[in-house]
């Protein structure tokens, strides 16, 4: 239910609207929730709506710190196979 | 890697990552402690299911599924209302989403089911084509089933602002919008009472989209009150996975924060634009019902008296009448945390997702629907002949 999907703004519209494109798909979404989207902003729409612009400098924040996470843990430790990680 | 070919989505389902991430957890958990962490959201369950993480999570940390999934805590009064609604005046075209077609509700009926018995009843995609339809319509009746948390809210409430700026008198919404923080307030004072049933919890992963809205401090006071911590998560597999690293890390250091991991979309204070709307056209019900959690005070919104006009409950005198579930179901202990999916004596027998005898079969981020579609296979993995136990987590 609030599953929604981040989509890039391909196209302003009329009438506080954009046109996003998600995988290849185009779609007409509402701005009526979130100020000042501009053309090549990625925005997280749900239900028809964009809630909110997403932020690319976190995403990639996010990304090199889940990264380092698994570096730093040695591989010894490692729950690769259901069997090894359930093993009581 | 599953490309889907989406930029934001592809990077956070990387197989690679997800096993380092996999690693750190294992090695960080203690083993002579035990971790149980509640994912709130239908958003989180799914994800776990569908990508297996309960397989790449050590024994001793315990995944148990929340209340998140607004079709699971809907009770069935509040669909019948609609129900009687369709099926008394033939005038009236019920619009909703598509997961709460299915739900099932009294004497046997849902939405669909009453849709084959003659009652007028459209799913939509999204909340403005309810409204594009009244205006195609000015003849009928239309009316919006709303349900949802804080992110579905927003865009029910810009729905009737359109509704009052058009002057459009042949729409009305049901409001069953819930809010986030009394559930987790709810969950958290029954375990802390111990009462009844109420599992332990040492973590919250919480809401993704809904945070989106609200902003993360609406959950300080888990951390300040109740002693728990929360990490705001994202719905993809490496954003669960990385949140259960964070709880981990709070718990071994006897922290309680409420910390961000979707930082990508979610700041402290949310999307204010959308909290004013809400305010707006909204206000809080001194009390709503929920599936499992029982009757909680200020815990779902209705609609203010200057939006009356286009306020169902007023305009047709509806009247919410509280409806038991069915005898065998559990998904009431289920929603708590309390019971598993499997547990269920209907689960998997007569309860499946093609017929849906309890709610959580319904949506597919429902506890139930989730461990039917991804986890019974698992299940019958641990059932291996030399009889070890592998599946812990449902």
């Amino acid at each position: 239910m609030c599953l929604a999907i981040p989509a890039l703004v391909v196209e302003l519209l009329e009438g506080d609207a954009c046109r996003v494109e998600l995988g290849g798909i185009r779609k007409e979404v509402s701005l009526a929730l979130v100020d000042g989207v501009a053309v090549g902003d990625y925005v997280i729409v749900h239900v028809g709506y964009a809630l909110t612009r997403l932020d690319p400098d976190e995403a990639a924040e996010t990304l090199a710190l889940l990264a380092a996470a698994g570096e730093l843990a040695p591989a010894d430790d490692c729950a690769a196979t259901p069997s090894q990680a359930k093993q009581p | 890697m599953s490309a889907t070919g989406m930029k934001y989505i592809d990077e956070f389902r990387d197989p690679q990552l997800a096993a380092g991430l996999a690693r750190a957890i294992a090695h960080e958990a203690q083993p002579r402690r035990d971790y149980a962490f509640m994912e709130f959201c239908g958003g989180h369950t799914h994800a776990i299911s569908r990508y297996g993480l309960a397989d790449l999570l050590p024994a001793n940390l315990r995944m148990i599924h929340g209340p998140g999934c607004p079709v699971c805590v809907l009770p069935i009064g509040r669909i019948d209302m609609a129900i009687g609604l369709a099926l008394a005046r033939p005038e009236v075209i019920v619009c909703t989403y598509g997961d709460c077609l299915r739900v099932p509700a009294s004497a046997g009926l849902s939405l669909h089911k009453a849709k084959a018995q003659g009652a007028d009843v459209r799913m939509v995609y999204s909340a403005s084509d309810a409204l594009a339809l009244a205006q195609r319509e000015p003849g009928r009746e239309v009316v919006f089933f709303a349900i949802g948390f804080e992110t579905t809210t927003p865009p029910t409430a810009v729905l009737i602002r359109q509704a009052q700026a058009l002057q459009l008198d042949n729409f009305s919404v049901i409001c069953n919008h819930v809010l986030t923080p009394p559930a987790i307030d709810a969950l958290l004072s029954s375990a802390a009472h111990g009462a009844g049933d109420a599992p332990r919890l040492d973590g919250i992963v919480g809401p993704a989209h809904v945070s989106t809205v609200i902003g993360s401090a609406p959950y300080e006071f888990v951390a300040e009150r109740h002693r728990t911590p929360v990490v705001i998560a994202g719905f993809e597999p490496l954003d669960v996975m990385q949140a259960i690293l964070m709880l981990v890390r709070q718990v071994n250091e006897g922290r309680c924060a409420v910390e961000n991991e979707f930082t990508r979309a979610v700041s402290r204070d949310g999307n204010r634009k959308a909290q004013a709307l809400m305010a707006a056209v909204f206000e809080p019900r001194e009390a709503f019902e929920w599936r499992g959690l029982g009757r909680l005070p200020r815990s779902a919104l209705r609609i203010r008296a200057a939006y009356a006009r286009w306020d169902a409950e007023a305009k047709f005198g509806l009247e919410d009448r509280p409806v038991a579930d069915h005898k065998a179901c559990e998904c009431a202990a289920i929603l708590r945390g309390a019971k598993r999916p499997t547990d269920c004596a209907l689960f998997a027998t007569a309860c499946t997702p093609q017929t849906p005898l309890g709610a959580c079969m319904v949506s597919s981020e429902g506890a139930c629907a989730a461990h039917f579609t991804y986890g019974r296979f698992r299940d019958s993995v641990a059932q291996a002949p030399d009889g070890t136990s592998t599946a812990a987590t449902a």
